[in-house]
């Protein structure tokens, strides 16, 4: 059977009780298809990037399934359903990733930051100036043109 | 004349090439659910950086993009900074 990843965002409103039992209702959907639910994981309530039904936070669990496809297809359709239910994703994926998921390793690795970009040392997008364009750093800037030409 | 463009030893605005982030023993894997890794290839506007600013490979870059647009529609990263 092939495997997916399952994550989907439960309602800011929901207690952690409610989304433990949204979990095991997708469990026993699961079971009556003939699939299993490998692992799961809370990433708990988490604030959305933008409003999703005027919600702006979120319980975001993280599911590991091995069923056929038909299950899957049924557990899809009973969440479009659902009002508790902001968003839902599956992936399908070739394996299953060993131990916790890089959401919950973001808090560890967080002082073992490795340096990125060139010269500001941080993220990209750092010095630009507010626009979204940056600078075309390969190619002569106007003064070194000119000096090039003068000399 | 423009020597100082022409040799390639003087020019004032030469650049170490950059090498792929993801490529290499300890390169990170590109998965939609690491927020903290993907957010350092989006603009301060939440676009998705160009890789010859990132020096992404165009393998990378394409798994880089689909995984940035995973993570938007689960609301971990914004369609827009305003």
């Amino acid at each position: 059977m092939p495997f997916y990843e399952h994550v989907y965002v439960a309602r800011q409103d929901a207690t952690p009780q409610a989304v433990e039992a949204l979990t095991e209702e997708i469990k026993a959907t699961l079971e009556a298809n003939g699939g299993t639910l490998t692992s799961q994981e809370s990433w708990g309530l988490r604030t959305l990037t933008y409003r999703i039904k005027k919600n702006r936070k979120g319980h975001y669990v993280l599911l590991n399934i091995d069923a056929p496809a038909k299950a899957v297809q049924e557990v899809e359709r009973l969440q479009k359903i659902n009002e508790d239910i902001l968003r839902f994703m599956t992936v399908k994926v070739d394996a299953f990733e060993e131990g916790p998921s890089a959401m919950m390793k973001s808090r560890d690795r967080d002082d073992r930051r490795r340096e990125f970009g060139d010269r500001d040392g941080g993220g990209f997008g750092g010095g630009f100036g507010g626009g979204d364009r940056p600078r075309r750093e390969d190619r002569p800037r106007r003064e070194d043109r000119a000096e090039g030409a003068a000399s | 004349m423009s020597g100082a463009t022409t040799n390639p030893a003087r020019r004032p605005f030469f650049r170490r090439r950059k090498t792929d982030p993801f490529t290499g023993p300890q390169a990170p894997k590109i998965d939609y659910k690491d927020v903290r890794l993907l957010q350092r290839f989006i603009s301060e506007r939440g676009k998705i950086v160009p890789s010859r600013i990132t020096a992404v490979s165009v393998k990378n870059q394409r798994a880089l993009a689909k995984a940035i647009k995973r993570a938007r529609f689960l609301a971990l990263l914004p369609y827009v900074i305003s």
